[in-house]
């Protein structure tokens, strides 16, 4: 995700001006680039020490929280937009999570590694797990504790009362809208309380 | 990184009394302060910074008898509030016993020392003396106040009062009230000093004496507060002073008590026991969302133009990470500009004062932004910044220097 193709692609999906909650910021990259080409306010949320330094470094508002506490400190629809970029796959309650980002934003976007991207399937064909460039940790060492592919995010997404207004993969920088679940790399969402 | 080196308090002096939030006036007062670095011409590179209970105008550099100042570590050239940078000005408070007016002073009114009758402080109330030296000084706009713990306070309140005349706050391991069990600390460190038969209901002056032994105590108090259980244990542990038990209810048995003891004794050396009950109050007190019917939200809905830098740490049970998302959640309600790190220290509540590496790195970025600020505030006819650029599109996950 750290790809620059990519974070473009993503930050199309906002509309210009919003308010923006980016959950996971990393070093606040995507926030920078959305308030200098899109006019948007708002703060990232990060856990890691190295990250949220990076951030004040950048001038991006960063509010260092564990996710895994959910996110008690914004009001219902207090954003525009809560993004959920390379994320959602590290935390534990994948699922309380998606209702929070739906909660507290108008528009949730989220992306993750699709499990199901072909090589991935070969692998696992041929009785291991993946290793790649999204996924490129070994099975005993992976932070993505929740596995999932595109179809199966479009089954909670359904089963979490969302609305998908947008979906594609990525792949290599590109948008692909065929067949996403099997060329794909990485599965992108955008969605909203139904 | 270097020292500002040998500083010179200096005083100034209001002969316009200060109105008070209790309702009454401090006349004719005097501010003891220091001041490190250059103000700019434009005068907009100032950054005013307010001090704990304990702490005075000396916030870096040495003072002629070789003290140094209580915010050496993150003050001064090269440092995280870089005195190449800014001009950074520490003011004691009134009330407070190093220097400014306080209760050890003579009552113009009555021509007698002060004592217990000296007007209660309010952290509002020091802001407000603050913002009248700021004045003399020719600083119209600070760029930026900082303080930690009850300096912390006094930076939040400077947002909410004279939300005009300041652009960032940097608030460190703060809170917005008091909780209960943080006023019964400051209580039985007030009993402890009210019921020194040395104290003579706050006249101790005219007696000769000081209350020393409630001083000892209330510091003893204290500082078990500042540390955390892990951060004693680690120290003393049960660590005994002598090779065997003395089986003795009086005397000192573990290294905690020697060090307790040793605390208070040296606190009780140059602290002034009217002070400490003005101070501990002043913290009691207070509590900005009280005037907004409890809604912290509403009470920083001002301070709407500002830039924020919380910082908490996760073993400062005194003023615990809780209370500083408390803040943060008041200031994203008014989406206001804040960054928050919770730094995983464990110190304590003392930590605010200790070097820290990513906490230092936190604050040292955040001033380097506000340093940006300024030159940009400044116009294209000054030398351009030596910073990098604030866009430029660094690596992701930038490690810590």
């Amino acid at each position: 995700m750290s790809e620059r193709r990519d974070l473009e692609t993503i930050a199309e999906l906002v509309p210009a001006g919003s308010r923006v909650l980016d959950l996971g910021c990393g070093s606040g990259e995507l926030l920078a680039h959305l308030r200098q080409h899109k006019d948007c306010s708002g703060y990232g949320i990060e856990i890691d020490d190295a990250n949220v330094h990076a951030c004040v470094q950048r001038g991006v508002d960063v509010i260092q929280l564990n996710l895994e506490e959910g996110l008690a400190l914004f009001d219902d629809n207090s954003f525009d937009v809560v993004m959920q970029l390379d994320t959602l796959q590290h935390l534990r309650n994948t699922e309380r999570m998606l209702k929070e980002t739906a909660r507290v934003g108008r528009i949730g976007i989220v992306s993750f590694p699709n499990f199901a991207h072909w090589p991935n399937r070969l692998r696992v064909l041929g009785g291991r797990m993946p290793v790649t460039k999204v996924l490129p940790y070994q099975w005993y060492d992976t932070p993505n504790i929740r596995v999932g592919t595109y179809a199966d995010f479009e089954v909670l997404a359904r089963k979490s009362g969302l609305a998908v207004t947008d979906s594609f993969g990525l792949q290599a920088g590109r948008v692909v809208r065929r067949w996403p679940n099997l060329l794909a790399s990485v599965a992108v969402f955008r969605f909203e309380q139904r | 990184m270097g020292s500002v080196g040998l500083v010179t308090p200096q005083q100034m002096h209001f002969s316009e009394p200060l109105p008070l939030k209790s309702g009454a006036v401090l006349a004719d007062y005097t501010l003891t302060y220091e001041t490190y670095g250059t103000l700019n011409a434009e005068r907009s590179n100032a950054v005013l910074v307010c001090h704990a209970l304990n702490a005075s105008h000396h916030v870096a550099g040495v003072h002629a008898d070789g003290s140094v100042g209580w915010w050496d570590n993150l003050v001064g050239p090269g440092k995280p509030l870089d005195t190449d940078r800014f001009f950074v000005v520490g003011v004691n408070n009134p009330g407070s016993c190093f220097g400014s007016t306080g209760p050890m002073h003579v009552n113009p009114a009555t021509g007698r020392i002060y004592g217990a009758d000296f007007p209660v402080q309010t952290v509002e109330d020091w802001v407000d003396a603050q913002a009248r030296l700021m004045q003399r000084l020719g600083i119209e706009r600070l760029a930026a106040v900082a303080g930690g713990s009850l300096g912390g306070m006094q930076a939040l309140a400077w947002t909410l009062r004279h939300p005009a005349r300041v652009r960032h706050c940097i608030a460190v391991a703060t809170t917005p009230n008091l909780s209960a069990q943080n006023i019964a600390f400051n209580e039985v460190a007030r009993r402890a000093i009210i019921t020194d038969p040395d104290f003579h209901g706050g006249h101790f002056y005219a007696h000769g004496v000081v209350p020393r032994r409630g001083l000892r105590v209330a510091r003893m108090i204290g500082h078990i507060t500042y540390l955390s259980d892990d951060a004693m244990d680690a120290k003393f542990g049960r660590q005994l002073r002598a090779a065997e038990l003395g089986y003795s209810t009086q005397e000192i048995e573990f290294q905690i008590e020697s060090y307790l003891r040793h605390q208070g004794d040296k606190f009780s050396e140059y602290f002034d026991a009217n002070t400490y009950l003005l101070i501990t109050r002043a913290l009691d007190y207070f509590d900005p969302a009280l005037a907004h019917g409890g809604d912290l939200a509403r009470a920083f809905a001002v301070a709407r133009h500002h830039g924020f830098l919380l910082v908490s740490f996760s073993t400062d049970w005194r003023f615990s990470p809780a209370r500083s998302r408390e803040l943060v959640k008041a200031l994203v309600d008014n989406r206001i500009a804040v960054s928050y790190a919770e730094i995983d220290a464990p110190h304590g509540h003392d930590a605010f004062l200790l070097d820290d590496a990513r906490y230092h790195a936190v604050m040292r970025a955040y001033f380097e932004r506000i340093a940006l600020e300024v030159s940009a505030l400044r116009g294209h006819d000054t030398h351009p910044s030596p910073l990098p650029s604030p866009r430029g599109e660094g690596p992701a996950g930038r490690s810590l220097p």
